[in-house]
């Protein structure tokens, strides 16, 4: 991506560009390019919203219904709503950390319309009374933060960051912050954490609502970059046009980051609601078929933290309800897809390792039980396995997250699903979510497991050695 | 882990059901402490009572209602909201309980033989109570090399250590000294000190007492003895005077380990690292077991009790009451320091006695002004004017609970101190005033008059900011004590008349440092004074009666017998703990005071400077090896228990008072224990009504009884000290203290001796660069009275004009600076 220009991103008939517009625009990303291109013009929003009273502005993202796009998918008028009242200073944060594996549509958002997402800010920093806004860029993305440092000067020298903003009363600061490279501070309270010079940790909800006490304890909106993004299309268009994408409970659009077995991964904007995995995955505009000569065997609907999907989910709409219900989540908008050469046990482990990896080790169930599960399965794969470690597996999984584990039908089996969202012993979601591939996995691929298990319950373990 | 619930009276009663049963419980208390109060025990690791909770470990989950259906949740950070439900033993709660335990453990190298903590491990106490006896976990565990010095006295065993973060928070949040903190993540977590900075807190030994698990152990304890070999008592640390309440624990009749006990009004279950290793000492080989006298050819020979005694009382009998004179004490207990006032003012017949050295404050200003508790002084909101050392150097534990009160109940400090100390950091102002000073720059702070060039030094802004803070507060808490060795007392007292006058409210914590100094003064240990603050003037009728017989005239303070005794004028000085060679702050005027008394009588546990020049020398009994009672800073009375026996023939202060009185033809009036002196001091003393010998051994929590606050002494009015103005080539010295100095008490420590800092001289950086001079350079220091030779420190925190020497320090005397006589003491700098 870097330093080309990506071709323009068309989207399906009757579905507005409403973040996407300027992917496909060579200098989208400079401020001249966002005012003269997309889907409408570049800092008009934030003038109209500028002559509106904050909670007018407020109540319009309410009524659109914007959900937030980093993972739990919450409307963002009715987080807004929860800062206490009358509890000064308050801060926006934007979590710009994307590291879910198979995650990767808030790069391109801030790489190629880094103004659009600065709009965004602060329009939000106006309707909250926020006193500065954190831009948190994750650590590695460097032709990101770049962008956004190139966007941020030239629009504070347009003097549309900062004092006196297009001759108002209003005033925010802009403050661009660069991660260090770890998965979990994308979770909100351990970049907060991250953000005051600590170690990258969760807290814990309760007490630290971030609406009511996040970044030094004061009131802090947490939003994803993409939520954010959405804010001028929003502002420039109505709660109606807006609304009048996708469905009633999951209005507009979302980017969707598809990767895998696929003839033509990459991100495309989708009608929230309507559009089917099928249709993601089929359709010539997007994903053109899963890879000529094979066939879809499982495919992760919203990032490595979801439970899998198989070939009897496909014509499930992407839809949060839907998907929950059915037994996964839509998460970070990252869609996975696998076809028959895909080793089930292999895959898991290649997830559960990335959990156990970025297991920040606050609590106890995480730190040890992510490293327990990955061990296992490396064992497993090793030739070592014993027919009672999937027993073990999913035991140890349960102590991570008491089940029953979300998980999807298996209609052949006559199993049904088990609806989202888990339960869990720790801090937050991150262990939990390690055991989503292992219950997806074991469940509707058990054989492939006992294939690699030898028959054998006592086994040498390797590489014990006790110093005396 | 023995750290039961903070006492807490309900003020905010709710009731919640715990395991099917209603109870009550305190609004918005952590849900963990309602259930343990409530006799549902939920087991925790990284919950500490005194730290904010982390909710780490999990292993507190426990399944809470509240209304919107049962979930796990971990009740150490959930506050007790009224209705709510907790389920503490169901399936679902042991299930998530025991799934944590086998987390902990899967890693864990079960060393458990070998282990300190074996016996008294609340990971192996789990264990053995819900675990499930066979580990299900057959991969590699986690590899460290076994443990790792991490300080001086500390180790640490990463294998062990189940990352519960409570060294860490107590390092970071207690102490203030955030040097050991979590590295890597997930599994591969472990604690670790920055590179080349070890973890050198004056209060790491809580970290050992408070791990969980045996990952972090101390050297004066390591393999020294197993739990279930341990006798224990409670009693209270005698090192300082902040009276911190202390389990002393023995083995095979041996002092091995000292643990804090959560005294709510004191210590709050911390101890320092010199008062928790304080052990060491009374296990020095180098004990005095023996008398010893000085024999005809100059040598100190061991004597029998009968002929040392013998010698001793003939000495003072021989001559003249006038010339026997009493120094020291404030290391004795209550009632040893009552049987020595009682053997001195009434039996001998002298009024010369005194428990401190001239370091300290006038016994009237201690006992005339009302008094504030650490609690008064911490209460929140609060605002403290701050006049004494630096409490992190010499009262470690007073330190804590003002940081606590800074940084967590909004107390605003204001701090007035020759250099920047340990609760700087803290204060809402710091002001680093010119020595001898002190008096003015206090008026100004309290009326608001500054004049535009300033107060002592400091400039006018800086004055008029803080002073801004203490504008209107009329409950002011001030803090007094001497931050400065070479400045007289008289300073102190003329800033101390400064806030009396404008701040009539004010109420006064005494911040001396001497483990039972007020317990000296309160026994009567100071010329001119009787027991229960009363004075020859107005306390001669009652004592008179119980006594028989009390001085009718004040005889000499501390610095007065020095010179007496220096100056030929005292025939038989007796030293009690004293060690005026090493202690004093005018080095010289002590060496010429043991060289000018007649006979020097010596009772100390140790051998030290002073005790190797005296001509009789009685062995006493030391901290845990004698039962009495001691009073803190505060006058708070808490009784000290004997745990082992004194060595070889040893004994206790008051025995070989009372046994002196006989052979002076007196009787003390004691049969066979310490408590009729006690009983007799509290049946005369108005102040100790109601905390007779019965009252103090009925108290059921640690905190002991306090004496009444309120002043019973008229302070007498005093002259203002006359402070000369320093010229201008020269510096004015400051001689502050220490935590670990070159005292007979750290000397026997050896994990405290290695800890002394080197001598030096702290000069700040303007005048440093007058100088030419760099940090490590060596000059000379000389006043009119001595020199000395010491490496530069340049040093931010001292104020210009100033020049900053520890005192004590072994490697330089810096006592031979100063001049008792001179209210300051103006010394030049000049490179070598
Ligand atoms: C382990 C973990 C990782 C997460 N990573 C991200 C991330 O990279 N980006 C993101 O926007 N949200 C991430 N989230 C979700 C955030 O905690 C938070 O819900 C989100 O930023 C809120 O923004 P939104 O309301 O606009 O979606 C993560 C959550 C968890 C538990
Ligand atoms: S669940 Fe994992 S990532 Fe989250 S706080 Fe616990 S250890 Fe850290
Ligand atoms: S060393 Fe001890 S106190 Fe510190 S984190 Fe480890 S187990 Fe907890
Ligand atoms: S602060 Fe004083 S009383 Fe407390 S442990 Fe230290 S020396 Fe002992
Ligand atoms: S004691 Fe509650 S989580 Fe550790």
């Amino acid at each position: 991506m870097i330093g080309t220009t990506t071709p323009a991103m068309p989207t399906a008939p009757g579905v507005p560009a409403i973040v996407s517009s300027r992917f496909g625009v060579a200098d989208g990303h400079t401020l001249e390019g966002y005012r003269s291109s997309g889907s409408y013009e570049g800092y008009s929003a934030l003038r109209a919203v500028l002559e509106m009273s904050p909670s007018a502005a407020s109540e319009i993202v309410k009524d659109a219904s914007l959900l937030g796009r980093g993972g739990a998918g919450f409307p963002a008028g009715i987080k807004w709503g929860f800062c206490p009242a009358d509890v000064w200073p308050r801060y926006i944060v934007v979590n710009g950390d994307e590291s879910e594996p198979g995650t990767y549509k808030d790069r391109v958002l801030m790489e190629r319309d880094p103004h659009q997402l600065i709009e965004g800010c602060l329009i939000a920093a106006y309707a909250i009374g926020a006193a500065q806004v954190f831009l948190y860029v994750r650590g590695e993305m460097a032709h990101a933060q770049e962008r956004i440092a190139a966007a941020l000067n030239e629009a504070y020298a347009a003097g549309l960051v900062g004092r006196n903003i297009l001759g108002t009363d209003f005033s925010v600061d802009i403050v661009l912050h660069w991660g260090a490279g770890a998965y979990i501070v994308g979770e909100e309270t351990a970049l907060i954490e991250s953000l005051e010079g600590n170690r990258g940790m969760p807290r814990l909800k309760p007490p630290f609502f971030p609406a009511a006490k996040g970044v030094y304890l004061a009131p802090t909106i947490v939003n994803n970059v993409e939520t954010l993004s959405n804010l001028p299309w929003l502002f420039s268009h109505s709660v109606e046009e807006y609304r009048s994408v996708g469905t009633d409970s999951s209005p507009g659009t979302r980017l969707i980051a598809l990767s895998g077995h696929v003839e033509n991964p990459g991100i495309f904007e989708v009608a929230q609601g309507t559009t089917t995995f099928r249709e993601l995955f089929e359709s010539e505009l997007y994903g053109n078929g899963i890879r000529a000569g094979h066939e879809l065997k499982m495919f992760i609907p919203g990032g490595a933290s979801a439970p899998w999907f198989f070939p009897e989910q496909v014509d499930l709409p992407l839809e949060g309800r839907v998907v929950g219900g059915a037994g996964s989540m839509l998460g970070s908008g990252a869609v996975v897809v696998m076809d028959e050469t895909t080793d089930a046990v292999r895959a898991c482990l290649r997830l559960v390792r990335f959990f156990a990896r970025e297991s920040c080790g606050k609590c106890t169930p995480c730190r040890e039980g992510t490293t327990w599960e990955e061990k296992i399965l490396q064992r497993i794969l090793d030739g070592h396995g014993r027919p009672s470690d999937l027993e073990l597996l999913l035991d140890v999984a349960d102590n991570i997250s008491p089940g029953p584990y979300p998980v999807a039908s298996d209609p052949a089996n006559d199993l049904d699903a088990v609806p989202y969202p888990p339960r869990q012993t720790t801090i937050c979601p991150l262990g939990p979510s390690s055991v989503a591939p292992i219950t997806s996995a074991i469940r509707r691929f058990r054989h492939e497991f006992e294939d690699k298990i030898v028959q054998r319950d006592l086994i040498p373990v390797e590489g014990v050695s006790v110093d005396v | 882990m023995s750290e039961p619930p903070r006492r807490i009276e309900i003020t905010e009663p709710v009731t919640i059901t715990v395991d099917g049963r209603e109870v009550t419980a305190q609004n918005g208390e952590w849900l963990i402490d309602a259930c343990e109060r409530n006799d549902a025990y939920i087991p925790r690791f990284c919950y500490h009572p005194r730290m904010e909770p982390v909710g780490m470990c999990r292993m507190c989950l426990v399944e809470v209602d509240t209304g919107r259906g049962p979930a796990l949740q971990p009740s150490c950070m959930l506050p007790v909201t009224p209705g709510m439900s907790v389920d503490t033993t169901n399936d679902k709660v042991a299930k998530a309980q025991d799934g944590v335990l086998e987390f902990l453990l899967s890693n864990h190298p079960l060393d458990c033989p070998v282990c300190d903590k074996g016996g008294e491990c609340p990971l192996q106490d789990q264990t053995m109570a819900y675990g499930p006896g066979e580990s299900r976990f057959v991969e590699e565990k986690r590899h460290y090399e076994k443990p790792i010095p991490i300080s001086e006295t500390v180790f640490l065993d990463r294998e062990r250590c189940i990352l519960c973060d409570r060294c860490t928070r107590f390092a970071s949040d207690v102490a203030g000294d955030p040097l050991i903190h979590f590295i890597d993540r997930g599994s591969q977590t472990e604690i670790a000190t920055f590179p080349d900075e070890p973890f050198a807190s004056y209060f790491s030994g809580n970290t050992v007492q408070i791990c969980p698990v045996g990952a972090l152990t101390a050297k004066p304890y390591r393999f020294r003895a197993r739990p279930w070999d341990l006798e224990e008592v409670e009693s209270t640390c005698t090192s300082c005077s902040v009276g911190c309440r202390v389990t002393i624990q023995s083995s095979r009749n041996q002092l091995v380990r000292y643990q804090g006990v959560d005294s709510d009004p004191v210590n709050w279950s911390w101890l320092c690292d010199k008062g928790r290793f304080g052990h060491e000492a009374s296990n020095s080989e180098d004990r005095l077991r023996e008398p010893m006298r000085r024999s005809e050819d100059g040598a100190l020979r061991v004597a029998q009790w009968s002929d040392a005694l013998g010698a001793a009382a003939a000495a003072i009998r021989s001559v003249d009451p006038s010339r026997v004179a009493v120094l020291g004490g404030a290391r004795l207990t209550n009632e040893s320091q009552y049987a020595w006032t009682k053997l001195a003012k009434s039996v001998i017949g002298t009024d010369h006695v005194d428990a401190q050295l001239g370091d300290g404050l006038p016994a009237e200003v201690v006992l005339g002004l009302p008094g504030a508790s650490i609690d008064d002084v911490c209460a929140k909101g609060g605002t403290v004017l701050y006049l004494g050392p630096d409490p992190k150097e010499e009262l470690p534990v007073l330190y804590l609970r003002l940081r606590h009160a800074a940084v967590s109940d909004s107390v605003r400090i204001v701090e007035c101190s020759p250099m920047r100390s340990g609760l700087s950091p803290y204060a809402a102002a710091s002001l680093q005033y010119a020595p001898g000073e002190l008096p003015a720059l206090v008026a100004a702070l309290c009326s608001g008059d500054v004049p535009d060039g300033g107060v002592a030094g400091v400039d006018a802004d800086t004055v008029r900011s803080a002073a801004a803070l203490l504008d209107g507060i009329d409950d002011l808490s001030v803090v007094v004590g001497r931050a400065n060795l070479a400045e007289t007392a008289g300073v102190v007292v003329d800033a101390i008349d400064a806030v009396r006058s404008a701040r009539p409210g004010a109420r006064y914590l005494s911040a001396l440092r001497r483990g039972n100094v007020r317990g000296a003064l309160e026994a009567g240990m100071s010329p001119g004074l009787l027991p229960g603050r009363t004075t020859i003037a107005t306390g001669s009728a009652t004592w008179t009666e119980a006594w028989g017989a009390v001085p009718t005239a004040a005889g000499l303070d501390g610095l007065g017998i020095l010179d007496a005794a220096a100056e030929g004028r005292l025939d038989v000085l007796i030293l009690l703990g004293a060690d005026p060679l090493t202690d004093a702050a005018d080095r010289s005027l002590a060496r010429r005071a043991i060289a000018g008394a007649g006979t020097v009588i010596s009772l100390d546990s140790l051998p030290s400077a002073s005790t190797l020049q005296s001509d009789i020398v009685l062995p006493v009994a030391a901290f845990g090896e004698c039962d009495g009672t001691t009073t803190n800073l505060e006058g708070r009375v808490t009784v000290l228990h004997q745990k082992v026996t004194p060595p070889g023939t040893a004994r206790t202060d008051w025995m070989i008072a009372a046994e002196l009185a006989l052979r002076l033809g007196g009787d003390l009036g004691v049969e066979s224990s310490q408590v009729e002196l006690w009983d007799e001091l509290v049946k005369h003393s108005a102040p100790h009504d109601g905390l007779s010998s019965a009252a103090l051994a009925a108290q059921e929590d640690p905190d002991g009884l306090l004496l009444p606050l309120d002043a019973t002494i008229e302070l007498a009015a005093t002259t203002p000290t006359n402070v000369p103005p320093r010229s201008a080539d020269s510096l004015r010295l400051v001689v502050n203290r220490t935590l670990y100095d070159s005292g007979s008490a750290i000397s026997h420590c050896a994990s405290s001796a290695a800890l002394v800092p080197e001598a030096s001289v702290r000069l700040s950086p303007a005048d440093a660069a007058a100088m030419g001079l760099e940090t490590g350079t060596f000059v000379t220091v000389a006043s009119s009275h001595g020199s000395v030779s010491v490496p530069a420190v340049v040093d931010p925190g001292v104020p210009g004009g100033a020049a900053v020497v520890r005192h004590n320090l072994e490697s330089v005397d810096a006592g031979v600076l100063v001049d008792a006589a001179d209210p300051v003491c103006d010394v030049r700098v000049e490179l070598r």
